[in-house]
């Protein structure tokens, strides 16, 4: 059993109760809704006579159903129109702040609560979004849930929750030049599964995670429950500090000395003990993309998609599956594929620096004939914070449209998804069939950096080859 | 269809029905509801949107419809699966779809935590089996006919003179067999320690000294 590490006692901290399941009643620090899981919830509240206990400690914004081209009320759409007229009712109606559509502060949740300082190390953070993840990078302990537990955090600000077990993820070396957080992450779920973490949380450290940037961190988090890991963090340091300095709801003055203590107090010490730990060499890591229909199908850019026989047999029928559905030959190398549609955003990969790596192969280039190529930026900050770099206008000269911030083809709750048997290059999370809106449509994972070389090239590339030219 | 009405409610210590057998790992939640069908500010209409591209896709392509669309199948209500069913996105419209559908109790070789907690929430079990066993079980489920049960205290599965030991952890096991599978009621009852705890966390009291 752990001891001693983030987890364990950030876990302590929110201990409110044993529950007669046996259940711990955990309290939750930050709790984020959207309008795709709360409209429910909030029924469900109003069902049982209830209100929300801590109005302050949720906040809102609207990322899934909302349109990247135009934004103007009301939507084209009246099911998403009446999603988000329900959110901001149900915010108006309860005291809790609403992050809209042109407040300077909408976006992807994942984006704008760490970006506004919402998210700081050492809370428990709860939204119903398995992306949740994401805020781990913090050494906060996040995690997604369902629709009724939403209910719950509001109406008690607590969950019933059983504890996990504790993996470390250690990775030494040095990343090579190309080779990003995504492919981190994505080699990480391709070698432990995507069963791999189930009933744990995944502790990420050593030297390359250290180095890691704030944004790389969320990238890899973000990505934990691809793993299985309903929860993935990261021990907060410098890098964090230096991150949430600042920020509109970062702790300051006096504050903020007494809340870097606090939170470097949190870290796993020497001492800490885990469940179980695994390493890996990132100097082994390629540019990594998948080929099938789970994020565990994955492999380097270099590589050949793995034949049967090169596949352990109980993975056998999902990897049928995935060559029917994929259409890709076993044995036949993953670089040359081509694609239809190019998209760089969503949680996992619609940062700031995520759109600088992808913008440096675009720079000078331009898309190939007949792909179709997009940028959307996580949040209203992130489109401002790149335009002023130019980078709007860097990706429009090279072909690709700069969109308005949501979540857009990630999983195509809105106008921006895949046509028939369309393949994607794409910076989002999943792979899984239909992801991207059409039933038939394929999806490729990979860094942005790797979207911006297949767009280019109209097939899957070894960005290596584009940065060394 | 099922009616709201016989939605779980109370104590569940068994389920009683037909089975129907839906194989293979890593069924997402994005396959239980595609995303299109979350566009909703309700749950009431999911029910028959469950598994709807893999329902269309077979419908399509193959020699055999999905095994919701199949006749025999219609008022099933015991789930059997394989391995980390319901994985992905923490959507809880996926086990609400399901028991829209009929579904009372899902047993398979292993589940994704969200989605367990998305069941259990709504009274429904999920119980897991060893792979050797889950295979009798399904070979049992190719009679469609066949009377499959549930007891949750026991943990077991029983259909004809046939039974197997399944897997239930402690606390849902409890929580399930007293009624309390909704936690609603047991978190609002400790408002004093919910009290407490809120005044021991630092970031609570903009990190002023207690």
């Amino acid at each position: 059993m752990s001891s001693g590490t983030l987890y364990d006692k950030v876990w302590d901290l929110h201990q409110v109760a044993q529950l007669p399941g046996g259940a711990t009643q955990l309290f939750i620090g930050l709790h984020l809704i959207h309008e795709v899981t709360s409209p429910q919830a909030f029924a469900g509240l109003k069902d049982l006579g209830l209100t929300v206990r801590h109005p302050e400690r949720t906040v809102a914004t609207v990322d899934h159903i909302v349109p990247t081209t135009s934004q103007a009320r009301p939507f084209a759409d009246p099911l998403a129109e009446e999603m988000l007229a329900t959110l901001e009712a149900n915010c108006a109606e309860h005291g809790i702040t609403l992050h809209g559509i042109g407040s300077g502060r909408q976006g992807i949740v994942h984006v704008i609560a760490p970006e506004l300082g919402l998210t700081q190390p050492g809370m428990t953070v709860a939204c119903g979004d398995s992306h949740t993840s994401t805020h781990g990078a913090f050494g906060a302990i996040a995690f997604g849930i369902g629709t009724s537990q939403v209910r719950d955090v509001l109406a008690s600000q607590s969950l019933a929750m059983g504890k996990l077990k504790v993996r470390r993820i250690w990775v030494d070396g040095r990343l090579q030049r190309g080779v990003y957080a995504k492919d981190l992450v994505l080699h990480v779920i391709r070698s432990l599964g995507v069963k791999g973490g189930v009933g744990y949380a995944y502790e990420f450290a050593g030297p390359v995670i250290e180095a890691l940037s704030m944004e790389e961190r969320m990238t890899l988090c973000n990505m934990a429950i691809e793993g299985g890991a309903r929860c993935g963090y990261v021990n907060p340091d410098p890098v964090t500090f230096a991150y949430l300095q600042g920020r509109p709801f970062a702790p300051a003055g006096e504050a903020w000395d007494q809340a870097v203590a606090w939170w470097t107090s949190l870290a796993s010490g020497p001492d800490a003990v885990f469940d179980d730990e695994v390493r890996f060499d990132a100097a082994s890591i390629a540019p990594t993309v998948t080929w099938g229909i789970t994020p565990g199908q994955g492999i380097g850019v270099d590589e050949a998609v793995p034949t049967l026989e090169q596949t352990e047999p109980d993975e056998r029928p999902l990897a049928e599956e995935a060559y029917r559905y994929m259409d890709l030959e076993p044995g036949s190398p993953i670089a040359g594929t081509p694609v239809d549609v190019c998209f760089i955003g969503s949680c996992t990969n619609g940062r700031l620096s995520d759109l600088q790596a992808a913008a440096a192969v675009a720079r000078g280039r331009h898309v190939a004939a007949g792909i179709k190529a997009f940028v959307v930026p996580g949040s209203e900050q992130v489109a401002v914070a790149a335009q002023a770099e130019g980078l709007d206008k860097l990706f429009e000269a090279a072909g690709f449209e700069w969109r308005e911030p949501g979540c857009s083809m990630c999983l195509a709750m809105n106008p921006d998804r895949l046509e028939g048997r369309q393949i994607s290059a794409s910076s989002s999370n999943r792979n899984f069939k239909g992801r991207q809106g059409s039933a038939s449509g394929r999806t490729l994972l990979m860094s942005p950096a790797m979207v911006a070389a297949a767009a280019i090239n109209g097939r899957v590339s070894d960005v290596r080859d584009l940065l060394n030219a | 269809m099922s009616s709201s009405s016989s939605f779980p409610v109370g104590a569940i210590h068994h389920v009683s029905g037909t089975a129907v057998v839906v194989r293979g790992d890593d069924i997402d939640t994005d396959r239980i509801i595609p995303a299109r069908f979350l566009k909703c500010v309700t749950f009431d209409a999911l029910g028959p949107a469950v598994f709807a591209d893999d329902r269309a896709e077979m419908a399509e392509a193959s020699a055999e419809p999905h095994p919701f669309d199949r006749a025999e199948h219609q008022g099933a209500s015991i789930l059997l699966v394989n391995r980390n069913f319901g994985c992905g996105s923490s959507r809880e419209h996926a086990p609400q779809a399901l028991m829209r559908w009929g579904i009372r109790a899902v047993v398979g070789e292993s589940f994704a935590e969200i989605f367990y907690g998305n069941c259990l929430a709504l009274g429904i079990p999920c119980l897991v089996a060893d792979h050797d066993v889950m295979l009798q079980i399904q070979a049992a489920a190719a009679d469609p006919a066949m009377a499959f049960r549930v007891d949750v205290e026991q943990a077991r599965l029983t259909a004809g003179d046939q039974s197997w030991p399944l897997e239930l952890a402690p606390g849902p096991k409890q929580m399930l067999a007293t009624g309390q599978w909704d936690a609603t009621g047991q978190l609002l009852a400790n408002g004093e320690a919910l009290q407490a705890t809120a005044a021991r966390l630092p970031y609570l009291r903009q990190f002023s000294a207690a």
